[in-house]
């Protein structure tokens, strides 16, 4: 990001969202929704389609009235603000860039319609067509501008007025995986630059896992978990989280000894290790763990890590730096490896016959639904 | 499919093209020629357009009356079309066959009706005289007003259609937008909406312009021969006054200015569907 604007969105606000929920008739878009996005983060809402992520950005937007809860800006109640009155920062999904006007005149739109004198007006447009590196395209139509170029304006247009909350619903989803990862990177780039406070909706977990303070994964209109990327990652509380984020094996196992800070399990007679505490547990006694497929070590021979397994290759794929690998165990069915091309040790073939070892701490106990 | 068969097809079209030929071609060739030879071969029969200044009278007339018919149609049926894009789809599908419907009503019988509604002893007039609201009957036939009641009334639901499917084409992401980026109401319909549904109003209004040039019988009842338009000026040189001659080269002239129009018509359907209607 090129050129010095410091007066471009300085400040920067908090945002609660307390038990909202928004009924259709009998039928619950989001139930009981409870979220707060501190000062200055980048707060992503992670979701399948369905799961109310829409919504409740919608709802903080203020398109969507919300059936009971209340919505706090820093300590102000928003609830019942009309949108136009929020003023929010907003890139809808397809950018909805009017076509009728030119980059300078979209992004000069939300100036004009707060009154601006047009000489300021004028110096604020150009300095943020500058920061996202438009400056060169300003006379051009939506329609005669890239995928990428239209996102940026999306972005400039929701800046250019140092709006209290930047709401991004999609915002790389028209795009192609290599422009995506690049504006990831820039995306991050101007919310560290700008201090402000960004909530995002998406449904790709590569985005969220990428740019996200905070991930707030949603499933049937309700939070489902909520937390850094990485503490989601690493201790998912549900199968639902452990699959959404990431792929993961599970193993469910009967617990046959617990100790002060591991126990035991048994699957089919054959017992193994486990670091933490069997919670939660199931009804029936048995927990679920999940494991994910980078955490397996896999090799020719029998491996000595506390917990093993053999089975034998049924399918595998190189991504230059990974192998990718199903392997069919007689105990757990198939199980999904991941591991560095560089270290394999091996050259995977179908059929071969590998073991399989993971530590004690590798799986995740976590809650079946 | 065959050559025989393709012969077949081209031969059974042959009634209709000769149908058309004989009673409307030809006829047309007929006028055509008619304006320029009648009573002496030349162009002394379009002089008549620089120097006679009753005739261009009725033009200036004929060219208000469709202009103010135009305005009044295009107008209210945004209101109409803009209505229908946005309610319920139950409704819309009600407004739609009361749109639809109006089209099955003769021309005739409306322009009866509204005299029946309008005249000094109408419905209208005698409602309003026991209201109290005025103390003598107000003129609303037999004057341009009364013409304009009817032609607007009858181009209404013709100018509804294109503005509707024009409005079912925009997103609503752009009103949002707008309204999220703090523009209120009226700034949003102005600056956003409006300019988005531009294609959809110059449709409807040169449809309605068009097709008000050649109306005969709403002007002739409505405005009780006190506003002559081209149409009826047209039937009175060639009923009338037997002037032949100068009857073709009015419906010539009135030829040559709808061909225009439906030009200029066709242009702003192609920029409609560069708008992506």
């Amino acid at each position: 990001m090129g050129g010095g604007n410091k007066g471009v969105g300085s400040s920067s606000h908090s945002l609660s969202l307390k038990k909202l929920t928004k009924r259709y008739g009998l039928q619950s878009a989001i139930e009981d929704v409870s979220i707060d996005v501190g000062r200055g983060k980048f707060v992503t809402l992670l979701g399948p389609s369905g799961s109310g992520k829409t919504t409740i950005l919608m709802t903080v937007a203020g398109f969507i009235a919300p059936t009971t809860g209340q919505i706090l800006l820093d300590d102000r109640d928003i609830t019942h603000l009309a949108p136009e009155r929020r003023n929010f920062g907003m890139v809808f999904q397809g950018y909805a860039l009017f076509p009728h006007m030119t980059v300078e005149e979209n992004v000069w739109f939300p100036l004009r319609v707060r009154g601006m004198p047009l000489a300021k007006a004028r110096k604020d447009v150009a300095a943020i067509l500058d920061l996202v590196q438009l400056s060169g395209l300003t006379s051009r139509l939506p329609a005669e501008l890239s995928g990428g170029q239209q996102q940026r304006v999306a972005l400039a247009r929701a800046l250019v007025f140092q709006p209290d909350l930047m709401l991004l619903d999609e915002p790389l989803s028209a795009l192609d995986k290599r422009l995506r990862a690049d504006l990831q990177w820039e995306l991050s780039a101007l919310h560290r630059r700008l201090g402000a406070t960004f909530i995002s909706v998406t449904h790709d977990q590569e985005e969220a896992l990428s740019m996200s303070d905070d991930i707030v994964i949603l499933r049937d209109g309700r939070v489902e978990q909520s937390g850094s990327p990485s503490t989601l990652y690493d201790k998912p509380a549900t199968r639902f989280v452990a699959n959404f984020l990431g792929e993961s094996n599970f193993i469910r196992g009967d617990v046959s000894q617990v100790e002060s800070d591991h126990f035991r399990y048994t699957v089919q007679d054959r017992s193994f290790l486990q670091a933490g505490s069997p919670r939660p547990k199931d009804h029936d006694g048995s927990v679920l763990l999940a494991l994910r497929p980078e955490k397996i070590s896999v090799g020719s021979a029998p491996t000595n890590l506390p917990n093993s397994l053999d089975g034998h290759i049924t399918d595998f794929k190189y991504f230059g730096s990974t192998f990718y690998l199903q392997v069919a165990t007689k105990l757990f069915g198939r199980i999904m490896v991941k591991t560095p091309a560089a270290h394999a040790g091996f050259q995977p073939s179908i059929d071969a016959r590998v073991w399989l070892g993971w530590s004690p701490d590798a799986p995740v106990v976590v809650r079946a639904s | 499919m065959g050559e025989g068969q393709t012969r077949f097809y081209y031969w059974a079209m042959a009634p209709a093209v000769v149908l058309v030929a004989t009673f409307f071609v030809l006829p047309l060739l007929q006028v055509l020629w008619l304006s320029v030879s009648e009573p002496a071969f030349g162009l002394q029969n379009y002089a008549a357009l620089i120097d006679n200044p009753f005739l261009q009278r009725v033009w200036l007339n004929t060219l208000r009356v469709c202009a103010l018919t135009t305005l009044i149609a295009v107008t209210a049926g945004y209101l109409v079309a803009y209505v229908m894009a946005h309610v319920h789809e139950h409704q819309r599908a009600l407004m739609i066959s009361c749109i639809v419907l109006t089209f099955w009503l003769s021309v005739l019988i409306r322009a009866f009706a509204w005299v029946m509604i309008l005249r000094t002893e109408g419905v209208l007039n005698s409602a309003l005289l026991s209201l109290g609201l005025i103390e003598q009957p107000v003129r609303l036939v037999r004057n341009e007003i009364g013409v304009l009641i009817g032609m607007a009334h009858y181009m209404l639901p013709i100018a509804v259609l294109p503005m509707y499917s024009n409005m079912q084409s925009v997103s609503p992401s752009y009103v949002h937008a707008a309204r999220g980026l703090g523009a209120r109401a009226w700034q949003t319909f102005f600056w956003v909406y409006l300019p988005l549904t531009k294609a959809g109003i110059i449709a409807a209004a040169m449809l309605v312009f068009i097709l008000s040039l050649g109306f005969y019988i709403t002007p002739a009842i409505l405005g009780g021969g006190r506003v002559v338009m081209i149409a009826e000026y047209i039937r009175v040189s060639f009923d009338e006054t037997l002037r032949w001659g100068y009857a073709t080269m009015l419906a010539s002239t009135l030829l040559i200015v709808l061909s225009l129009g439906l030009a200029l018509l066709a242009r702003a359907i192609n920029i409609q569907k560069v708008f992506g209607a």
